[in-house]
């Protein structure tokens, strides 16, 4: 087991590293700079002091070899620094700190409609005999997949905000005010885990020990439920790691339509700014989350299937 | 970034406005139970809420380019002056009057007495100073007001209400500079903050709103200043303003902008393109329409590219521009067609919409003079090359490609090759100054002839990269005259001698569009095409 976390462990910080990495490298190879870029602001009134100019990107470092700057950087990202952003003059932590709130109440309450949604969709529409309601329901997380968030956003707005008046239109203001992005950002999600795991639930109600179980004189909610959906869950689990990852993405959208505070609407801004600092820890942030759910999904894996700790202390790769 | 107007490019905006125009229209019937337009007699009191679409991050009026944030944060500060959008005048605000010598290099201003800060604090000659001597400090945010004092030697205190700026070289342009808000005059407190410790906190000014509550992303919030007596002269209403708060929200969707201004959860909402128009149509909504000053949108020319080094070249594309087919297709209902390189609205404007008629014929026959022929595929060829030209733009409005997409039509008819080439906001500066370019899609906005000089002089920045020319004359002419009628008739020879050379392709004005509820009243655009809310009541 320990050697398992071990391996886990150093992988995680692999990623982490090279998420760093490469994002400072796209970034540097853009042309133009942060500080160029504000300056443009400039052209109303002709011409920018390039002595001022060069003052400014010797304060953020910008004028130093492109390898100073990545260990200057890196050493202080390693002890938790990513400088100031450019716009603002704000520390990139606090920043980022400040919207983390916002966007994890967002993507909690999503990912918590998206596990009841699409879980029980999936568990109702095995359980049905009946054909033609199985069909629909199975035909549903498909349609959930593929139609853009930011459609299903701006229809929910229009049903609800601005004909029925329920919710209000954008805003981070309250109860009410969550609950039509939180449905939005659910859709995509709650349809992926539907599709998955009706699909194990499926297979593993194919399995012998279902047919044992049944034997035993086992009910058929306590066989779908207690048997075959806790074998089930496993791809699901695994499915949940990405989840967060697509639930942090699709906040640059939904933050977008609801105009909410939060780190999707911090990221968007940071790109079109060229903002690098800002930038640069919002891609490490958005790896740790990513890197820290995928650790701890498998972290969990041993715990409800024994076998896996047993494959990986044997060396055998089981990702 | 006022240089970059910015009605946000919102990639869902067609979509939005299908939405909303099928589905509101059919509200609007039903929903019948606001309590009408109101009366005719101003009153005061209330709350007035304005969606905007964009935080620049910064609530210091000195340091804002971007409208988004100006329609809020100017309504903090008063300028020394303040410029009538009618005729371009310059009328009395913070100074009750002013000297200006006859080169156009000392100003001399002399302060209303009585004005105080929010903080208490009394205005002087001494703040004033402060506040100039401060700007230089301000960093690349304060490229605006920094441009303006450019050329600046000192500001000195002449006694505790007369204030003298002094310049290296004639500057006309600064008696409107005074007028803006980036000149806007914060209390000395205020003045010694840092920059940063402004954007966030904002600015302490003597307006009539003073700011309340700034979430970033979210709202700026400002309530009425108490005992405001010192109003620009161009107000109707003398003392407080009407209005006891303004909240402006942060919606960056124009179809939500749209639909929450026609469902009431706003009353004004900023950026309204083309495509929401229809859905604002129901009757509860009146759509404020300006053309913005300035150097209109159109091709900036690279005057030092090979084939664009001929003039016969740079007229065709001129002539090849259908500019009424651009802004009836493409732009807000309104938007005019550019009849010089400054809009109408530009003080000193001249109507040279003769020189830049479309005329197809004349656009081949010159390019035929200049060697260029047509070819088997209908692009043009000289010595074996193809006429091609790259056009760079950058989508900081949601207007520029299908307009430019429309240039490269029309410029194909005329047997020349237009390729789009799309670039990051961030980088517009980036490229004008590295000068890769053969055509850029751009306009600046300024509510000042100068802008000519700071955009088109061969001896300033020059990113279109001019010859020398008697048009360098004209330009620092008129940045050394008082005498308006003189300056008139400079900045006339100028904008000749730029259209006629085609240093650039003026194609569309830009307009500022937006959208304010049938109970907003006195609601009105100023020179620069931003607004006033003191004026403003709702009834």
């Amino acid at each position: 087991m320990r050697r398992y976390v071990i391996k886990r462990l150093a992988q995680a910080v692999g990623v982490l590293w090279a998420a760093y990495t490469v994002s400072f490298l796209v970034l540097n190879f853009l042309p133009g700079d942060p500080v160029t870029a504000m300056a443009g602001a400039g052209m109303d009134s002709g011409d920018v002091d390039p002595a001022r100019l060069a003052a400014l990107r010797h304060q953020y470092g910008f004028d130093k070899p492109v390898l100073v700057q990545y260990a200057d950087y890196l050493g202080r990202a390693v002890r938790g620094d990513f400088g100031d952003t450019v716009s603002t003059g704000r520390p990139v932590t606090s920043t980022l700190a400040d919207a983390l709130p916002q966007t994890l109440q967002l993507t909690g309450a999503a990912l918590l409609l998206a596990v009841l949604l699409g879980g029980g969709l999936a568990v109702v529409a095995t359980y049905t005999s009946r054909r033609w309601l199985r069909q629909l329901l199975l035909s549903l997380p498909p349609l959930g997949v593929s139609v853009p968030t930011f459609w299903v956003g701006l229809l929910l707005v229009e049903l609800f905000s601005f004909r029925l008046r329920w919710f209000p239109a954008f805003g981070n203001d309250g109860l009410q005010g969550l609950v039509l992005p939180a449905l939005t950002l659910a859709i995509p999600t709650g349809a992926l885990v539907a599709q998955v795991l009706a699909k194990s639930l499926l297979t593993a109600l194919d399995q012998a020990y279902v047919e044992t179980a049944r034997a035993k004189g086992a009910g058929r909610w306590r066989v779908h439920l207690r048997h075959a959906l806790r074998n089930a869950s496993l791809p699901a689990l695994t499915v949940v790691g990405l989840l967060v990852g697509q639930l942090v993405a699709g906040s640059v959208v939904v933050e977008t339509v609801f105009s909410r505070d939060g780190l999707g609407r911090v990221t968007a801004a940071a790109v079109t700014a060229q903002d690098i600092p800002l930038v640069q820890g919002v891609v490490v942030f958005g790896a740790l989350i990513f890197v820290a759910t995928n650790l701890l999904v498998d972290l969990v894996y041993p715990l409800l299937d024994p076998r896996i700790v047993v494959a990986s202390d044997r060396g055998a790769s089981f990702a | 970034m006022t240089a970059l107007p910015d009605f946000r490019l919102s990639r869902w905006a067609p979509l939005a406005a299908l939405l909303t125009t099928s589905v509101l229209l059919t509200a609007c019937g039903s929903g019948g139970d606001d309590s009408g337009s109101g009366s005719s007699k101003p009153k005061s009191g209330g709350t007035l809420t304005f969606a905007v679409s964009s935080d620049a991050g910064c609530v210091d009026p000195q340091q804002s380019g971007s409208n988004e944030s100006i329609y809020s944060v100017r309504q903090t500060v008063d300028s020394l002056t303040d410029q009538d959008p009618e005729t371009g005048k310059v009328v009395p605000w913070l100074a009750k009057s002013w000297d200006i010598n006859a080169d156009a290099t000392q100003f001399t201003f002399h302060l209303r007495s009585g004005v105080t800060f929010s903080d208490g604090s009394k205005l002087t000659a001494q703040v004033v100073k402060d506040n100039f001597d401060a700007v230089p400090k301000l960093g690349a945010l304060g490229s605006l007001p920094q441009g303006y004092l450019s050329s600046v030697e000192s500001t000195t205190v002449v006694d505790p209400l007369t204030v003298k700026v002094t310049f290296k070289e004639p500057n006309a342009q600064f008696l409107q500079a005074t007028s803006t808000h980036s000149l806007g005059i914060e209390s000395s407190a205020s003045v010694k903050k840092s920059p940063q410790q402004k954007c966030s906190e904002g600015a302490i000014g003597s307006g009539p709103f003073v700011l309340k509550q700034y979430v970033q992303n979210q709202s700026i919030t400002l309530v009425k200043r108490t005992g405001y007596d010192w109003g620009s002269a161009l107000w109707s209403k003398k003392g407080e303003a009407y209005l006891d708060k303004l909240v402006f929200k942060v919606v960056p969707e124009a179809g939500v902008r749209a639909g929450s201004l026609q469902s009431g959860q706003v009353d004004a909402i900023s950026s309204v393109g083309r495509a929401n128009e229809a859905a604002l149509g129901g009757g509860q909504v009146t759509l404020l329409r300006r053309a913005n000053p300035g150097v209109v949108f159109g091709l900036g020319v690279n005057n030092s590219r090979p084939v664009l080094k001929d003039a016969k070249v740079r007229q065709a594309i001129l002539a090849a521009v259908d500019r009424k087919q651009i802004a009836d297709t493409v732009f807000p209902t309104g938007t005019q067609p550019a009849t010089s390189v400054l809009a109408h609205t530009t003080p000193d404007h001249t109507d040279l919409s003769a020189d830049l008629a479309l005329d197809a014929a004349k656009a081949k026959s010159l390019l035929d003079e200049a060697g260029w022929k047509a070819g088997g595929d209908g692009i043009r060829a000289k010595d074996g090359k193809k006429l091609s030209l790259t056009i760079a733009w950058f989508p900081n409005a949601a207007t520029n490609q299908p307009a430019l997409e429309l240039v490269q039509q029309q410029l194909k008819d005329v047997g020349i090759d237009v390729v789009l080439k799309q670039g990051q906001v961030s980088q517009f500066a980036t490229t004008l100054q590295g000068g890769d370019f053969d055509l850029v899609w751009s306009n600046v906005t300024r509510a000042d002839p100068d802008i000519l000089r700071s955009s088109f002089s061969s001896k300033l920045a020059n990113f279109y990269r001019l010859p020398a020319s008697s048009l360098d004359t004209a330009l620092s002419g008129q940045a050394a005259t008082t005498d308006a009628a003189k300056r008139e008739q400079l900045v006339a020879e100028a904008q000749k001698l730029i259209v006629q050379n085609a240093y650039n392709v003026p194609v569309v004005e830009l307009q500022t569009q937006l959208g304010v509820s049938k109970k907003v009243h006195g609601l009105a655009f100023d020179s620069g095409s931003r607004i006033q809310l003191h004026d403003t009541w709702i009834g």
